[in-house]
């Protein structure tokens, strides 16, 4: 005979797995990176201390707040262009492709790419952009080029175009699922309560799509600003983001506090990116209820 | 009185599919008509051509002597109450009611001023401020309803405005909708698939199907004189059965019933009288013009009694009206007559019973 088991007990099994988890994964070494930042280097190792040292040098040594700019700088244009590339993409997918059959294979096309390998795709740029690549032998082809340039690689704007390459179903996704939820008798109201075209994409669909815009700026700023794969494949020195730099203290310069102090302010910015985009989707919230 | 609305020949097709088939009609400046009929009749879609949300195939729209078949919703003077309201959900109540006033270039003190009236017109003055998500469903409604009188347009199209509301509400929202047509002096035309809401609120109902219109009169006359078995079926009930006329008379289910000569024409294959119209007689009744069966299933309403009569061939319906209680009704096998004056059989030509 079994004796059915207390409520809370049971509570406690269904929840023990993603709670072992989280603490696990998440709390444990976040907070052994919040105790590192404050340790100190001493070649080549490191001590146990309480200073602020790391966070100092952050401040004092430039190259940092210019890595940081840098990546800031890169996650934006890589959100932007994204941005750019994929508002009119959804909005023709869900306003001007009337057969449910091609929309959804026009989506797939934009989504498909997230299975294949990120170091795949990323790779791919290379090959497009290098000297070797399709871009430079298709510019020879044609006569523009005599012969092949090295500008097109290694180079901040090579990295805005892998980034965004690689990143741009996140946009794509939140924007086409926002435009979708729109009922359409709300275009026809404004439509029949007078206002064009143009003003009524303004006045309502720009508005009600908005929290999809967010949430796609959201993602693709938070995934760019992480990243470092990329950097290495067609970054070169001037790309480097700043998780190459925490690479690296956790490498070769065996750096880990510092290493520690940088992951943690890095952790802040995209923690007060992601609640800000939060506030701004639950103000709007109301609106579909 | 002047027409404010004429339909020449108007025909709408979905690739192969009829929606709307060389309709033409006109409606009289101030009218309020119904567009009755069973979903897929075509209704709406006439509605939203009207509106301009969908283009015609053939056939012109004309509103107050211009002709609006081209243009688009935004250039035609008429406005349209949607089916589940379709209220911004971003902006307030009242930005709501003024959206319509800020194309027309109208001064932001006239916009509140207007908004504030027309929002008191429907009893909802103070909710300007609010956001359509806290209104209940019959508020949205009204807010609905006046955002799109604002701009006095020229027609008011309303597509099944009340079908969304429970049925308490829905009842309320009829007689008011009728106050504010009869206040405000706008043309309505409504569609609705509830024929009891058709009789209700209207001057004039259409009764469309299959993209043609079948019928076109008052209320009254539509249901005193259903012009096919099809209607006399749809509004309201009617007891519909197939005979021939021998020697001024007919067979209901195998039992003879002596008809009214005057009002039925000679060639008439269906026949057919309403069930309130019938009265129900003990079996051992004596008289002209009796049916003769049994109960086989009684409905009771309240102040109605619904009785299905089992004749042996068929069976009819019959109203009982309820009006002492201590009476009783009648039990299952009873032995029951119903009686039906020759003057209230119905008979129309040959066509299906739909």
């Amino acid at each position: 005979m079994t004796l059915p088991l207390p409520l809370r007990v049971r509570k406690a099994l269904v929840l023990s797995p993603p709670l072992i988890w989280v603490v696990l994964f998440m709390f444990v070494p976040y907070t052994i990176l919040f105790v590192f930042s404050f340790w100190q280097q001493q070649y080549p190792t490191f001590t146990p201390a309480l200073q602020l040292g790391n966070y100092q040098t952050l401040i004092s040594d430039p190259q940092y707040l210019r890595t940081l700019l840098r990546t800031i700088k890169i996650a934006a244009l890589v959100s932007l262009f994204s941005l750019l590339l994929a508002y009119p993409y959804a909005y023709f997918l869900v306003h001007k492709v009337r057969r449910p059959a091609l929309r959804q294979t026009l989506y797939m096309a934009v989504v498909a790419p997230l299975w294949v390998s990120y170091l795949l795709r990323a790779y791919t740029w290379k090959t497009i952009l290098g000297t070797e690549g399709i871009l430079n032998s298709f510019l020879i082809s044609t006569g523009i080029l005599t012969e092949p340039s090295p500008i097109f690689l290694y180079n901040q704007t090579s990295m805005v175009v892998t980034l965004t390459y690689v990143f741009i179903p996140f946009m794509v996704m939140p924007i086409y699922a926002a435009l979708e939820k729109i009922p359409r008798n709300l275009l026809e109201a404004s439509a029949d309560l007078g206002m064009g075209r143009t003003a009524t994409f303004l006045k309502v669909t720009l508005p009600l799509s908005l929290t999809g815009v967010v949430a796609g700026f959201t993602m693709t700023f938070c995934l760019a600003f992480g990243d470092f794969i990329a950097a290495y494949l067609v970054g070169g020195p001037d790309g480097m983001m700043i998780s190459n730099v925490i690479a690296t203290q956790f490498g070769a310069s065996l750096n880990w506090p510092l290493g520690s102090a940088l992951a943690l302010v890095m952790l802040v910015i995209v923690l007060a990116i992601i609640s800000v985009s939060d506030r701004f989707e639950r103000l709007g919230k109301g609106a579909f209820a | 009185m002047t027409n404010i609305i004429r339909l020449d020949g108007l025909s709408k097709h979905f690739g192969s599919v009829i929606g709307v088939d060389d309709v033409s009609l006109s409606v009289r400046k101030g009218e309020f008509l119904t567009l009755l009929g069973p979903s897929g009749c075509g209704k709406s879609t006439l509605l939203r051509m009207i509106g301009g949300f969908e283009e015609p195939t053939a056939g012109q729209i004309w509103l107050d002597g211009e002709d609006v078949t081209d243009l688009p919703p935004n250039r035609r003077a008429v406005n349209m109450l949607f089916q589940d309201y379709a209220l911004f959900p971003h902006m307030s109540v009242g930005k709501n009611v003024g959206y319509g006033l800020k194309v027309a270039g109208t001064p932001k003190r006239e916009v509140e001023t207007r908004v504030l009236e027309v929002l008191d017109l429907v009893g909802l003055a103070d909710k300007a401020g609010a956001a359509p998500h806290q209104l209940s469903g019959g508020q949205q409604q009204r807010v609905a309803l006046a955002r799109a009188i604002v701009r006095q347009p020229k027609v008011l199209l309303l597509d099944e405005p009340l079908s969304a509301l429970d049925a308490n509400l829905r009842e309320a929202m009829q007689v008011e909708l009728r106050h504010l047509h009869q206040k405000v002096g706008l043309t309505f035309i409504m569609v609705t698939h509830d024929q009891t809401e058709a009789l209700t609120m209207s001057d004039r109902v259409i009764v469309m199907r299959a993209g043609r219109i079948v019928q076109d009169g008052a209320p009254q006359s539509l249901y005193d004189l259903p012009g096919s078995p099809y209607i006399a079926d749809f509004i309201g009930t009617t007891n519909l059965f197939a005979s021939r006329i021998e020697n001024g008379r007919i067979a209901c289910h195998g039992q003879p019933l002596t008809i009214d000569p005057q009002s039925i024409l000679p060639g008439a294959r269906t026949f057919g009288f309403r069930p309130e119209k019938a009265r129900l007689l003990r079996g051992d009744a004596n008289g002209s013009n009796l049916l003769r069966g049994k109960v086989a299933e009684v409905f009771y309403h309240g102040s109605v009694a619904r009785i299905i009569v089992d004749l042996g061939a068929g069976q009819v319906l019959v109203d009982l009206q309820i009006t002492d209680a201590a009476a009783g009704l009648p039990q299952l096998g009873d032995a029951v007559a119903v009686e039906i004056a020759a003057h209230k059989i119905m008979g129309f030509a040959a066509e299906d019973a739909a």
